[in-house]
């Protein structure tokens, strides 16, 4: 360091020289918290400030034209004691296992495909990321998408009756339960495909060549080898997918024609009728719900080591 | 097709429910590209009644369909707002993290339930929270601030993603050679981690571009793109709501081919040197 040269030349130098030497130290210690303060700023503001908002005015008190600071449980009591929201809960958690069965089915034999079955690393990436381009489109467009599919008169019913397997056009294709879940995988796999895929391709081949060394047949090396490795995979996969059908409301509302309903479909109707303390008790109980489900989830994998 | 020998039936049932997959992804997006271009008696599903341009001529008639063309520029600059952003907070955050500080896994952990926090939440939030404080919602305050919440945390995944690959010797090399904190990084760090981060910008964009739920209380009373499409389904029937489709899916292909050419002319670059 030039403090020891300084200091041979000037011996008064050497406690200013110090000093500069400690204040650049001292500085490249809050340099990290500059770097996080913007992010923190970000999420104090806009999600941290927020959600405590809604826990707030969960407990105010409404009428039909405005909301007042209060203290009230009635909002969770109404919200509680109905029975409309456990059969709405029930219906979106049935929502969350088929949505969520289905991307992981779908999601693993793909990433299989990808990560074990395609030789060349380019066509590897190649068709990675054809699965995953539709990700950064629009999501309302790749659900109205499928009206010319199912609806009515859509290819479907012209094909099914076409080729005599029904009479009549059948009317659950389109505004229904299968409408909801068909969008659910059609919108979600992908979150299940990128996570496993990352967890095969790090998997050392050499597992596999012992397994295979040793005996173990294809079945028996997928199972009990591939299948453990994937599970870190598998874990964020399913975190992204339960949260994302936990909290729709969009695709419920656009899909089902209004014949079905899902918790977030409800804080949707509360919010447009103006009932904001209705939808925040509402809100509440469903960030419990998710956080206990994510909870679960983390304790397979930790996220950070994922990465 | 040297590696032909090994591909038993089970390469091939695989491949072809690949190809069912893709089918499944990309299906129903293109028949709406095809039914887009209905003849002006056509309807919403096929047949075909004529082929035409009417329906995307239709969508610039103000009359026929609301604010096409103010929401889909709101729309771009909020886009492009929320990227450069991303980018910048995710990269310093990056920054911050590889240093550590105290406080960061509190700082991780905020980050991730940003991600799992279903967005009509934060939507529903930040609502209510500009309405407390009697501030008016808009699309380049509140949404813009909603949709950080949801690109933020794939940004900043991202960037750790980039920095556990990247190779600290680099920095010491060029530490070595005299360059300080801020050349490292300027000179030798960025430029290495370029192309990964237009990956960051485009997730950035996108997911800003084509955000819903969180926009629905945030975007005050100017309506982004989404809202207007989704106005649309409510109240549309004619294939003009294809041609809409139609042209945000083209949008959106044009920037995600921009992005994946972007990140091969900087790779090639850096290969060259």
């Amino acid at each position: 360091m030039s403090v020891t040269a300084t200091s041979t030349v000037r011996p008064a130098a050497r406690p200013a020289a110090a000093d500069r030497a400690a204040a650049v130290r001292r500085l490249g210690r809050v340099v990290p918290y500059l770097q996080a303060a913007p992010l923190t700023l970000v999420l104090l503001v806009f999600l941290l400030v927020p959600i405590l908002t809604i826990v707030v005015v969960s407990f105010w008190d409404y009428d039909s034209i405005r909301i007042y600071p209060d203290f009230v449980l009635t909002n969770y009591q109404e919200l509680l004691g109905s029975p409309v929201t456990w059969k709405i809960y029930l219906n979106t958690l049935k929502f969350t296992a088929l949505a969520w069965l289905f991307t992981l089915l779908i999601g693993f034999t793909v990433a299989y495909f990808l990560a074990f079955h395609v030789q060349s690393l380019t066509w590897q990436m190649a068709l990675f990321l054809l699965c995953t381009i539709p990700f950064w489109t629009s999501n309302i467009i790749r659900m109205i998408a499928w009206i010319p599919f199912l609806g009515r008169n859509g290819l479907l019913n012209q094909a099914l009756v076409g080729a005599g397997v029904v009479e009549q056009p059948l009317e659950f294709l389109l505004f229904s339960d299968f409408a909801v879940v068909l969008a659910y995988v059609h919108l979600y796999t992908l979150f299940m495909v990128v996570p496993i895929f990352n967890a095969m391709m790090r998997i050392d081949r050499a597992l596999i060549e012992a397994a295979r060394d040793a005996g173990a047949n294809g079945r028996q090396i997928l199972w009990n080898v591939i299948l453990p490795l994937c599970k870190p995979g598998i874990a964020i996969g399913s975190i992204f997918v339960i949260t994302l059908v936990m909290g729709d409301f969009i695709t419920v509302r656009l899909m089902s024609g209004g014949q079905s309903a899902s918790v977030g479909l409800v804080i949707a109707n509360e919010i447009s009728l103006l009932q904001y303390p209705a939808a925040a008790a509402n809100a509440v109980v469903l960030l419990l719900v998710v956080t206990l489900m994510v909870a679960a989830l983390l304790r397979i994998v930790d996220i950070r080591k994922e990465l | 097709m040297t590696s032909a020998p090994r591909r038993g039936a089970a390469f091939y049932l695989l491949a072809g429910f690949f190809t069912l997959f893709i089918l499944f992804l990309y299906g129903p997006t293109l028949t709406i590209a095809i039914l887009s271009f209905q003849g002006p008696q056509g309807g919403l599903t096929f047949p075909m009644n004529g082929v035409s341009l009417h329906w995307f001529f239709n969508l610039f008639e103000r009359q026929a369909v609301g604010d096409f063309g103010g929401s889909f520029s709101r729309s771009l600059v909020l886009g492009l707002v929320v990227m450069v952003v991303t980018v910048v907070v995710s990269v310093t955050a990056g920054f911050a993290f590889r240093r550590g500080f105290r406080g960061g896994s509190v700082l991780f952990y905020l980050t991730v339930s940003s991600l799992v926090i279903p967005s009509i939440l934060i939507s529903l939030g930040i609502g209510l929270m500009f309405n407390i404080a009697g501030i008016e919602p808009a699309w380049y305050s509140s949404a813009l601030g909603a949709h950080l919440t949801w690109t933020l945390p794939f940004g900043l995944l991202i960037v750790f993603a980039i920095f556990n690959r990247f190779d600290r010797s680099f920095e010491e090399a060029a530490r070595d050679l005299g360059a300080g904190p801020w050349q490292t990084v300027r000179h030798v760090v960025l430029p290495i981690i370029l192309p990964s981060l237009v990956g960051v910008a485009l997730f950035g964009f996108t997911l800003s571009y084509d955000e819903f739920a969180r926009s629905l209380m945030t975007a005050g009373s100017y309506n982004t793109l989404p809202l207007e499409i989704y106005g649309m389904t409510t109240n549309v029937t004619t294939p003009v709501l294809y041609a809409l489709g139609t042209l945000t899916t083209a949008f959106s292909f044009v920037v995600i081919g921009a992005a994946l050419a972007a990140v091969a002319v900087l790779r090639r670059r850096r290969a060259g040197r």
